[in-house]
């Protein structure tokens, strides 16, 4: 936990970026979580990716369950309007919300407990559903604001602060979720900045159901010997298929990198990912490789991390519901009711 | 001779028929072409939770004083189904009639002395016409229905007009219908005295302009005219029609003449937690939203109601209610949702609830619940049922007053941010206990929050501090206290006799409780009635029940929820309360309400001990 406040004042020389934000801005109230959570950290990657990509912190909608991980939404974008729904349900939230205006930047945050356990089920349909929004887990194995209980996402196996091994398979988020069609997939660690700003940038340019699973090591409760969820471990283990470098539209590639090493992934709104590969055989945009690279790495123990599945042009929900291109929240009467002469009609044929 | 009930456009018909025969459209073209005839019908289904093979029935009540309850009792019964023969048998009144298939010679024991037959060989009429199977399960239902207007003096050529009116344009299934029809009229006029039949229609003129619509058709098209944009929801009996309604008058009147896209989103949720998350999404968003469900849904959505309720988020619920508990009966109606719509969540919660008596009142209440949700900021459950839902009613026709704005309740804007008006989410700054909400993205700077479940302070500001608790509450308290005047009154129907008894009812009780009344006043029996049209109780009722000394209850339930509720907000003398419950699944009847009250206030002698 932090105590000292932040001073409320900016120094003048603060960089600003091109909607005339400083990075400060994108910084939300301080954190209640303990010090060295791999959660604030993720916190600080995303004040980062948005101070980057020039969004108005007030056109985010941050949503998230109950959890660490769902506190952690108060902790950045202080501009923006959030909601902490109920256990294991922003996913619907965050869909209806998406539903009424489709105009705003969806980001929902989320633990293992509350997308795996008891959110499961609509942590799979909104991802079904395309919903146009970033998803992020905050990935640590374990109950934390309980008190160190095993989450769904704990390896069979990995043992418990208070020693007890898990005897239940685990469930690779990233899999259910190119599995269930999200069509932006990654996976990085709180801990490795330079990978997760640019995956999210990404995401949240993408225009679909993106998720990226983020592991962030819970240094209460496991980041002990034995966990496979710890800093010591996961940076061990971490096995990066790509870097993506996000471009915000088709500028010129200054950077040379060896022909075959690139990658690139134009997205609906002129975007392009460039991903310096780092597994020649990894690609992306291919659901199956995807799945069973996910699979291989999982068996011998690896963490895979990177932009691990993108399907760069889909449809959303909107798209599929053939919704307008007005919000639905700013229809009004005239839009709406029919009026009495459609009723005079139907009135008639109901006699 | 058995006697022979003689009725004129009063009596009961009622098909016993198998699920998925096809008989529904000839039933229900029965029943149209009585109305076409100025004379009032009240239909309802009666089926079985299966979609092919089981017993299904529909029940016909002809009423020229337009009574539109159950009535109770058969007079006329068409048994197509050999599998519920007995007990069809058994249900028709002494003097009533049997109309059945002839066709294979039948044992005496399978009638009753006591009642009149009509038999006609339907299914050799049948074959002896058509070789196509399903040509002739389909043409045997307009063949009974053919037969049975010559019986009952129903005008064929209304029947013809129905026909035109259903096939316009496919003239070949128009030729093939009327056909049908009068291969059962012909064989009646060949083979039977029409005569011997007592039951008659008469042209009458008592159907007005008034419309023949279900209620979750009717309910789905208030939403529509009410604005809602966004409808999440999970199939459930009997609901699940409204949300297709909903989708149907969709298509029709929501779509941008221009580029054909859609001015709604509906989705079909993954359960009934979602389709509730979605809602509250949605409204937390600015968007008008509702869900349709049943009790089993409602029990899945307490958590996120009592989230709607604390963070003061609308949600429009409508809840067709049917039997309870647990899956209960899902294809019969009942009221027994009030307690536990009205409690619904944990904690100290209390919800509105709006009780529509027939189709119209449906549309009337989905429209203004859209309104309440947001002038409240809470949910509002519109407390409809299987009655009401999933029948035809005769009501009257929809009106929408043109002038009518949409009431979006206390949204701060960003001008109104922006010329600097103080705003805490949860500040009570118009003493109704009602805050003010921006919705996301108003502002750049100003009226950004943290929407949440745990307490927080008028600003919204999370804390767990015992007096900002109980501030907080005291205000949602008094928000509550907004809402009884703002909510539909209720309606009182004075006694002609000054009395001092009274009787208190809602929802689908309607119809038959005006009869109720008519045959009470027929015994020199008074009683003031009073029709609750939603919770919490406005004054009216406080005042009603304090200037009777007696009250009758008339519920749908086992329990006399709303009688707990009443009794729970005004704190009156339970004593001077008498609970009149019905709840065996079947819709309530006048009869029922009528024998109840009587036992009530002239006990039947008991049997002197032997």
């Amino acid at each position: 936990m932090t105590y000292i406040a932040k001073p409320k004042l900016h120094h003048p020389t603060l960089l600003k970026n091109k909607a005339g934000y400083t990075r400060r801005d994108y910084d939300g109230a301080i954190s209640t979580l303990c010090a060295g959570c791999g959660h604030d950290s993720i916190s600080a990657t995303i004040v980062q990716a948005c101070f980057e990509l020039d969004i108005l912190p007030h056109r985010v909608a941050k949503l998230s369950g109950i959890g660490c991980s769902s506190k952690a939404p108060t902790y950045f974008l202080g501009g923006s309007h959030g909601f902490n729904t109920v256990h294991g349900r922003m996913p619907s939230v965050m869909t209806g919300a998406n539903l009424a205006n489709r105009d705003l930047i969806y980001l929902g945050v989320s633990g293992d407990g509350d997308s795996a356990s008891i959110g499961f089920g609509q942590f799979a349909h909104v991802m079904r559903r395309g919903v146009n929004m970033t998803y992020i887990v905050m990935n640590n194995g374990v109950y934390g604001l309980t008190k160190g209980q095993f989450s769904a996402t704990a390896d069979r196996g990995s043992v418990s602060k208070k020693g007890v091994a898990n005897s239940d398979s685990s469930i690779d988020m990233v899999s259910v979720a190119i599995l269930m069609g999200a069509t932006f997939v990654g996976r990085s660690f709180s801990g490795d900045k330079q990978q997760l700003v640019p995956l999210i940038k990404a995401a949240i340019q993408h225009r679909g159901a993106a998720f990226l699973d983020v592991i962030s090591p819970c240094v209460a409760f496991n980041n002990h010997p034995g966990s496979t969820k710890s800093y010591d471990y996961v940076r061990e283990h971490n096995e990066a298929v790509n870097r993506v470098d996000f471009i915000e539209s088709r500028a010129e590639i200054t950077t040379q990198y060896a022909p075959g090493n690139l990658q690139e992934v134009a997205q609906h709104d002129g975007s392009i990912l460039r991903l310096r590969k780092l597994d020649e055989a990894y690609d992306p945009s291919n659901k199956g490789d995807a799945l069973n690279r996910v699979q291989q790495a999982e068996a011998a123990g690896e963490v895979l991390t990177g932009l691990l599945y993108v399907e760069p042009m889909p449809n959303d929900l909107h798209a599929n519901l053939n919704t307008i291109d007005a919000p639905l929240n700013t229809l009004e009467a005239k839009d709406l009711c029919p009026g009495q002469s459609a009723l005079d009609k139907l009135n008639a044929s109901l006699r | 001779m058995p006697k022979a009930i003689e009725a004129v456009n009063d009596f009961v018909v009622k098909f016993a028929n198998v699920n998925g025969s096809g008989s529904a459209s000839a039933n229900e073209l029965f029943a149209r072409s009585i109305l076409r005839m100025g004379v009032p019908v009240s239909p309802r289904n009666i089926f079985p939770s299966n979609i092919q093979g089981l017993p299904t029935w529909y029940e016909v009540r002809v009423t020229e004083k337009g009574y539109l309850g159950r009535r109770g009792g058969v007079d006329l019964m068409v048994a197509m189904n050999p599998q519920t023969w007995a007990e069809d048998v058994k249900e028709i009144e002494p003097g009533g009639y049997l109309f059945y298939d002839s066709t294979k010679p039948m044992p005496q024991s399978a009638f009753r002395p006591d009642i009149n037959l009509v038999g006609v060989p339907l299914t050799a009429i049948t074959n002896a016409t058509y070789t196509d199977a399903r040509q002739r399960q389909l043409f045997k239902n307009i063949i009974y229905v053919g037969a049975l207007s010559v019986l009952l003096d129903i005008d064929p050529k209304e029947i013809t007009r129905l026909f035109g009116e259903q096939f316009k344009g496919k003239e070949k299934l128009l030729d093939s219908n009327v056909k049908a029809m009068n291969l059962g009229r012909d064989w009646v006029l060949r083979h039977l005295d029409p005569t011997e039949v007592k039951l008659k229609v008469r042209r009458a003129d008592n159907v007005g302009d008034r419309i023949f619509v279900e209620g979750n058709s009717a309910t789905a098209l208030g939403c529509v005219y009410g604005g809602a944009t966004v409808c999440a929801w999970y199939p459930i009996t009997p609901s699940s029609s409204l949300a297709e309604a909903f989708q149907a008058h969709c298509k029709r009147y929501r779509h941008d003449k221009e580029t054909g896209k859609a001015k709604y989103a509906i989705v079909q949720a993954e359960d009934e937690l979602a389709s509730i998350g979605m809602v509250i999404g949605a409204a937390w968003n600015g968007a008008r939203a509702f869900t349709a469900t049943s009790g089993p849904g409602i029990s899945l959505m307490t958590e996120f109601i009592g989230l709607a309720y604390f963070a003061e988020i609308p949600a429009v619920i409508i809840n067709v209610q049917r039997g309870g508990p647990s899956t209960g009966m899902p294809t019969r109606t009942q009221q027994a949702d009030i307690l536990g719509c009205a409690l619904a969540s944990n904690g100290d919660t209390k919800h509105v609830l709006l009780f529509p008596e027939d189709p119209a009142e449906g549309f009337e209440f989905g429209a203004a619940s859209l309104d309440l949700a947001d002038r409240l900021q809470t949910p509002v459950f519109l407390m409809t049922d299987l009655d009401i839902g999933m029948n035809h009613r005769l009501c009257k026709p929809f009106h929408w007053d043109e002038s009518r704005a949409y009431d979006r309740g206390k949204v701060m804007t960003a001008e109104d941010l922006e010329a600097g008006k103080k705003f805490g989410r949860y500040l009570d700054v118009d003493d109704d206990g009602i805050p003010f909400r921006t919705y996301p993205g108003t502002h750049p700077t100003k009226g950004s929050f943290f929407t949440r479940g745990t307490t927080k302070d008028e600003f919204a500001r999370y804390s767990e501090e015992g007096p900002v608790y109980v501030r907080n509450m005291e205000r949602l308290e008094k928000k509550f206290d907004t809402a009884k005047k703002i909510v539909p009154k209720a309606i009182e129907r004075k006694a002609k006799a000054a009395t001092k008894m009274g009787v208190i009812y809602f929802g689908s009780t309607s119809p038959a409780m005006s009869e109720a009344l008519d045959q009470l006043e027929e015994k020199n029996v008074a009683l003031d009635a009073l029709r609750v049209r939603a919770f919490p109780f406005g004054q009216e009722v406080v005042d009603f029940v304090n200037s009777h000394d007696t009250v009758y209850f008339v519920e749908q339930n086992r329990d006399g929820q709303l009688r707990m509720l009443l009794i729970d907000q005004l704190g009156v003398d339970p004593n001077k309360i008498v609970a009149i419950l019905h709840y065996d699944g079947t819709p309530i009847t006048a009869r029922f309400i009528t024998r109840a009250i009587g036992d009530h206030l002239a006990p039947p002698r008991r049997m002197a001990a032997e």
